[in-house]
């Protein structure tokens, strides 16, 4: 029995875990304000907020309803356009009124949900603005700029909070219903009695993380797949320092990734780096182990911990193993991973310091799309002579790539214009892309050789960039 | 005044298509279609998927009870294939099953034979090859090839637009219930009404008066839905007509994505020829239109490619030829702008060529041939400018040298970015282009609680429509606009309607609803000044009162509506507008096409990343011709909704098919629109206020389809800014511009010297 509350209503019910939440909230139980677009987390027509008990705070954050598991949402708090109207318009409402924000009017209440999630975000850690939150959401009426102005009203009015409480501050400012405040002790109640902290079933037909992939890839077979929750299990959750390394439980999203002060600390530009990363709600729900094992060639996260040299737990459920991620992909979506294996943690060697890193991703829309190539480097050196290095590139091969021979070649060698264009030689080597819908080979191949011009001229400002652009 | 709308809508309780509560009993239709581009159908299988959990039939081409047929400007396609298919894509047999998922997974069960048949995707090959959809047409004033010897220069060229895809994000759909005495009644999510109603009665065999089409809005449609709404309305009345239940079917967003026609592409050959003083004198194009697998609108949009291949500029000598080539893509259809954006293209590309020869910034050439009021269009129409106006007022408003010079500065102190800047001059003509379609109707009741209720046969979908028609009778009646609502369109109510496009609805609705609400307002002044015993011409309406000579009456609006009721006084009207002092003639291809044309001037400045391809707008600065507005609010989003759109076109969108016609940019993953950092940082409007008489609403000229073409210099200014960093590119005139073509064009001899080492190094896997 899957139990939460919608709105401001508990419910139980009991179809499959596996069941979209988008089509329980509209066709179940008819809220019709959450809307259909894409069915693939790319227009945001659908986003709704979760919210659930993180410690002893209500933590809300956005999702695509298309791409979310109804298994998902037992013991939180979901939230759809209906829960968040009150008497009038509320606030943000009004704003997009007022600018002339809403044509069609199809997105807007994606729109609207996306933005109450940032006015009640518990937090600034992830050094987000309010138009990242609406970063999902896409409008083919307005050109945006009416909704740029809607947006900062909402910030404006946001920025008066302060250290308030924000759901407070909200539902005293006309942003939400007053039954908010009635929520966290439903919520509190509910933990107690979690599914959480139950172990794995690892007999499961399917895994299910965040469900970003398998709900875009699998659609019509997940509603009844016989799926096993990793999504909010304690043991997968967490980041933390252990000496010089860093562990994440496999459920770890990319938002924890950015909210995580132990990757804000060493990874300055994460922020610059993670925004290149779909857009808000998807990560909020995508988990780093999904990424890995989804195994796309263009996998932005894989890419970035194959720089890393990021280490994999395997648990079959009775017992572990550990395996590099540089040897997790065989071949084209093959793993090196038995069916009733799932990752459980991962970690990896934090940068030391003065030790470099740079990820640099292109493709057809800078944000919220799927990388033509992407690649990650880790350099440690010494008076710019490297000692080691670790470069990793997506999108130019059947799996995502630790080019070893560049890596191997860059260690022991001097940063110069000279050798950036001999490690591009033996890149080039290394690498087989083919032409496809997001670039022909020929791109990709030079697109990787600009990326990795851009990699050392961004981590060495003495570099004659002029010599590594000549036409 | 805000959008009548943006109170539900933000609450998430306007009513969409799938929205429509469902009645007990209604089913639900998914397509089998086809999976090859080109083939000879020779035997369908549903055996499985009639026995699959649910299905109450599956239907084909033998179950069509009236004709297989929705053409709507040439009867050239069928509904279901019949003999052959056409394009991936096309509709072979449609499942009805008590579930979506079950329709879904019955359709995953049904398997055909089709013996492959050659595929054309492009248009010259298909020109070559002498598939047209219409005989070629060509539009021609002086005579060029008298001119070419006067011209002191003379360039030739090719350029290339391709597709767009609508993405509306509410997908396509349609809802047909049956009613008693065999009527239909079919909730569609379509721009025409009309056009759905004729193509439900032609398919189903149903006279019109036995179809109801209804229409409470759309979730967009940028003329995606103009006819290619036909097809679902069509299916689903048909499977209610058989079955005798409701049918529904709201499609899957990569379904509509395959299923249904888009912009088309063209290419064309251009040659152009200037005098000494860079005036134009001669302009020759041959352009060809994918017109994909049918006709669908092609014509009408070839037709409109012609109207506008001179855009702004005065050309005394023209000879444009278009043809239509039948391809086998998903039939191409209306898109904003509706192949007007594709003839701009041409001039433009032509004008950027000439420019690059000549060592002029293209802005030049622009500025110095903008029409004025009075020059002759090549098919006979004299215009009434506002090109230079609109030109002038945004140099003077924006500095278009200081830009200049910024961009000089910028680009000296920045080795790996580059910034680039075009100017986009605009001339669009406002009315369809068949003149028949120029009418429209309103139905207007007064309550006698002093509400006002309005049917037109405007379709709103988010243009704001339905706010101005209330502005209309808010007007005439000075009563406050929460009085007055803006009914569904209903092919009941109002009948015969043309579709809402061309930019027209607001003008055409507009002014029917102007004389509806002036005749009741006639009338019930009439009455006032009989009750009041005063002349009828000293009675007004002001703010909910009857004045007399401008003062408050004792009678308020709510006291004159009843008591003219008690009288027997007529409180409805039906009005019927039609555009006058147009007309067009085709055999000679001279006319008065237009009521009017729409200017404009936008000023586009890129940032280009030259070491990685990408490019970011700094700004668009324009100046645009509304005429006199008549709700800023309304029209501004139009502009910036309009120019995101066109820049979009121009750079990101990129519609990709396989030499086997499959759509490869078959989802929002694969095919991109602008998202909001996409956008150009900063959009400056100004007003050009014109108070000219013209036959827009209230003077306020439409405004849909224009800013769409300021898109185009987005496509120049990311072409300067490549050259600005690599003088010797030669970038080719071909949209849209993506981040792999700018990397492309930036370093092509680079690019050379890496292919040809990779040949003969045999690096694993290329092609």
């Amino acid at each position: 029995m899957i139990r939460f509350i919608l709105n401001d209503k508990e419910i139980t019910t009991s179809l499959p875990a596996g069941t979209a939440l988008l089509d329980f909230i509209r066709y179940h139980k008819n809220l019709n304000g959450t809307k259909i677009g894409c069915r693939e987390g790319d227009c945001g027509a659908c986003t709704i907020l979760a919210g659930e008990m993180v410690g002893d705070k209500l933590v809300y954050k956005s999702a695509t309803s298309c791409l979310m598991a109804l298994g998902n949402a037992h013991g939180k708090h979901i939230v759809t356009i209906e829960g968040v109207n009150i008497q009038q318009l509320n606030f943000i409402q009004e704003a997009f009124a007022i600018e002339g924000a809403t044509q069609c009017g199809f997105c807007t209440p994606g729109f609207i949900m996306s933005l109450v999630g940032f006015c009640v975000k518990h937090s600034t850690q992830d050094g987000l603005t309010a138009l990242d939150a609406v970063s999902g959401n896409i409008c083919r009426c307005t050109g945006y700029k009416s909704i740029e102005r809607a947006v900062a009203m909402v910030a404006d009015k946001m920025a008066h909070c302060g250290e308030e409480d924000a759901i407070g501050y909200a539902v005293a400012n006309n942003i939400l219903p007053a039954y908010f405040a009635t929520i966290q002790p439903i919520l509190l109640n509910y933990q107690l009695q979690q599914r959480s902290s139950v172990p794995v079933n690892t007999g499961a037909q399917k895994f299910l993380g965040g469900g970003t992939d398998l709900f875009v890839q699998q659609h019509d077979a997940m509603h009844d797949a016989d799926i096993s929750l990793l999504f909010d299990k304690t043991h997968l959750n967490g980041i933390h320092q252990s000496g010089t390394a860093c562990w994440m439980g496999a459920s770890v999203t990319v938002t924890d990734m950015l909210e995580s002060s132990v990757f804000r600390k060493h990874f300055p530009n994460l922020v610059q780096y993670l925004r290149l990363v779909s857009s808000t709600p998807i990560r909020n729900m995508a988990t780093i182990a999904g990424n890995f094992v989804n195994a796309s060639p263009i996998g932005d996260l894989t890419v970035f911990f194959l720089a890393l040299d990021a280490q994999l737990v395997l648990s079959d459920g009775i017992s572990t193993r550990e395996l590099p991620l540089r040897q997790f992909y065989k071949g084209y979506k093959t793993l090196d991973k038995l069916p009733g294996e799932h990752i459980e943690k991962i970690w990896f060697e934090l940068p030391a310091a003065g030790a470099l890193f740079n990820f640099e991703k292109v493709c057809k829309r800078t944000h919220l799309d799927i990388a033509s190539v992407n690649t990650a480097i880790s350099i440690q050196h010494n008076n710019d002579v490297i000692q080691q290095a670790g470069l990793s590139a997506g999108g130019v091969g059947p799996v995502p790539l630790f080019l070893r021979q560049t890596s191997l070649f860059l260690q022991g060698k001097k940063v110069t214009e000279a050798m950036v264009e001999q490690a591009i030689e033996i890149a080039q080597s290394e690498i087989s892309p083919i032409s496809d819908v997001r670039g022909t080979a020929v791109y990709k191949r030079f697109l990787l050789s600009q990326l990795l011009r851009a990699h050392f001229i961004s981590l060495f400002t003495a570099l004659d960039a002029g010599k590594l652009v000549k036409v | 005044m805000k959008n009548i709308d943006s109170y539900s809508h933000t609450r998430g309780e306007s009513v969409y298509l799938d929205d429509i509560p469902l009645l007990a009993g209604t089913l639900f239709a998914a397509c089998f279609d086809a999976p090859v581009a080109h083939g000879i159908l020779v035997s369908i299988d549903a055996s499985a998927a009639k026995q699959s959990d649910g299905v109450i039939a599956v239907l084909t081409y033998k179950d069509v009870t009236g004709q297989n047929q929705i053409g709507g400007i040439i009867p050239d396609e069928p509904l279901f294939a019949h003999n052959e298919v056409h394009f991936c894509g096309m509709p072979i047999a449609l499942v009805l099953a008590e579930t979506a998922q079950q329709a879904a997974a019955a359709v995953k069960k049904i398997t055909a034979v089709i013996e492959p048949l050659p595929v054309i995707t492009n248009a010259r090959e298909a020109a070559a090859k002498g598939q047209l959809i219409i005989p070629p047409r060509t539009f021609k004033i002086g005579n060029t090839t008298t001119a070419w010897p006067t011209c002191a220069h003379v360039f030739e060229g090719t350029c290339d637009t391709n597709g767009q895809e609508h993405l509306y994000i509410e997908t396509q759909g349609a809802y047909a219930i049956p009613q008693e005495q065999g009527v239909i009644k079919v909730y569609s999510s379509t721009q025409g009404p009309t056009a759905v109603q004729r193509a439900v009665c032609k398919v189903t065999g149903l006279p019109m008066h036995q179809v109801e089409v209804d229409v409470t809005r759309l979730g967009g449609g940028f003329g995606g839905k103009e006819d290619q709404a036909n097809t679902w309305a069509a299916l689903c009345a048909l499977a209610a007509h058989i079955t005798r239940r409701p049918v529904k079917y709201s499609l899957h967003r990569m379904e509509d994505m395959r299923m249904t026609g888009k912009r088309h592409p063209y290419s064309s050959d251009y040659k152009i020829g200037l005098d000494s003083n860079l005036k134009l004198l001669a302009f020759e194009i041959t352009t060809y239109q994918n017109a994909g697998a049918a006709a669908d609108l092609s014509p009408a949009v070839l037709e409109r490619t012609l109207f506008h291949c001179t855009n702004s500029y005065y050309i005394p000598n023209v000879t444009a030829t278009a043809f239509s080539c039948k391809t086998n893509l998903p039939p191409n259809t209306a898109f904003r702008g509706f192949g007007g954006p594709q003839g701009m293209f041409i001039i433009e590309a032509a004008i950027a060529h000439a420019a690059e020869k000549i060592g002029v910034d293209a802005s030049v050439i622009q500025q110095n041939n903008l029409l004025k009021t009075g020059d002759e269009l090549p098919y006979g129409q004299k215009v009434v400018s506002e090109a230079k106006e609109c030109w002038s007022r945004a140099d003077e408003l924006y500095q278009l040298a200081t830009i200049k010079n910024e961009i000089a500065d910028f680009n000296l102190a920045n080795q790996l970015v580059k910034k680039g800047m075009a100017v986009m001059p605009i001339c669009f003509g406002i009315s369809f282009t068949n003149t028949l379609m120029n009418q429209a109707r309103s139905l207007v009741h007064v309550y006698t609680d002093g509400t006002v209720v309005i049917s037109t046969g405007a379709v709103e979908m988010g243009q704001g429509v339905n706010t101005k028609i209330v502005q209309v009778a808010a007007h005439v009646f000075a009563i406050d606009a929460a009085a007055i609502r803006v009914n569904s369109t209903n092919t009941y109510r109002i009948a015969n309607t043309s579709p809402s496009a061309a930019s027209a609805t607001a003008d055409l609705n507009g002014k029917a609803t102007l004389l509806a609400c002036t005749e009741i307002a006639d009338r019930l002044k009439a009455f006032a000044a009989a009750e009041l015993q005063v002349p009828v011409d000293s009675i007004s309406f002001c703010n909910g009162q009857v004045c007399i000579d401008g003062h408050p009456s004792a009678l308020d609006w709510i006291k004159l509506v009843q008591l003219a009721y008690a009288k027997r006084v007529n409180l409805s009207q039906h009005a019927h507008y039609a555009t006058p002092d147009i007309h067009f003639d085709k055999t000679i291809e001279k006319g008065h096409p237009f009521a009017y044309h729409v200017f404009g001037t936008a000023i586009i400045t890129v940032t280009v990343d030259c070491l990685r391809g990408t490019y970011e707008f700094d700004s668009v600065k324009l100046v645009h011709d509304f005429g006199s507005s008549m709700n800023r609010l309304i029209d501004r989003g139009q502009i910036e909704g309009g120019l995101v759109q066109g820049i979009g076109w121009m750079t990101m969108e990129e519609i990709v098919y396989d030499e086997n016609g499959k759509l490869k940019s078959n989802a929002l993953s694969t095919y991109k629109v602008p998202d909001i950092y996409a956008a150009p940082k900063q959009i400056s409007i100004d007003f050009l206020n014109t108070q000219q008489d013209n036959l827009a609403i209230f003077k306020s000229k439409a405004v849909g389809e224009p800013p769409l073409m300021y898109g185009i210099g987005a496509f120049f200014a990311i072409r300067n800014a490549i050259k600005n960093f690599n003088p010797a590119a030669q970038p080719p005139l071909e949209a849209p511009v993506t981040p792999e073509k700018v990397l492309l064009w930036l370093y092509a001899d680079k690019i050379k010297t890496m292919v040809d080492k990779i040949k003969t190094q045999h690096l694993p896997v290329f092609k």
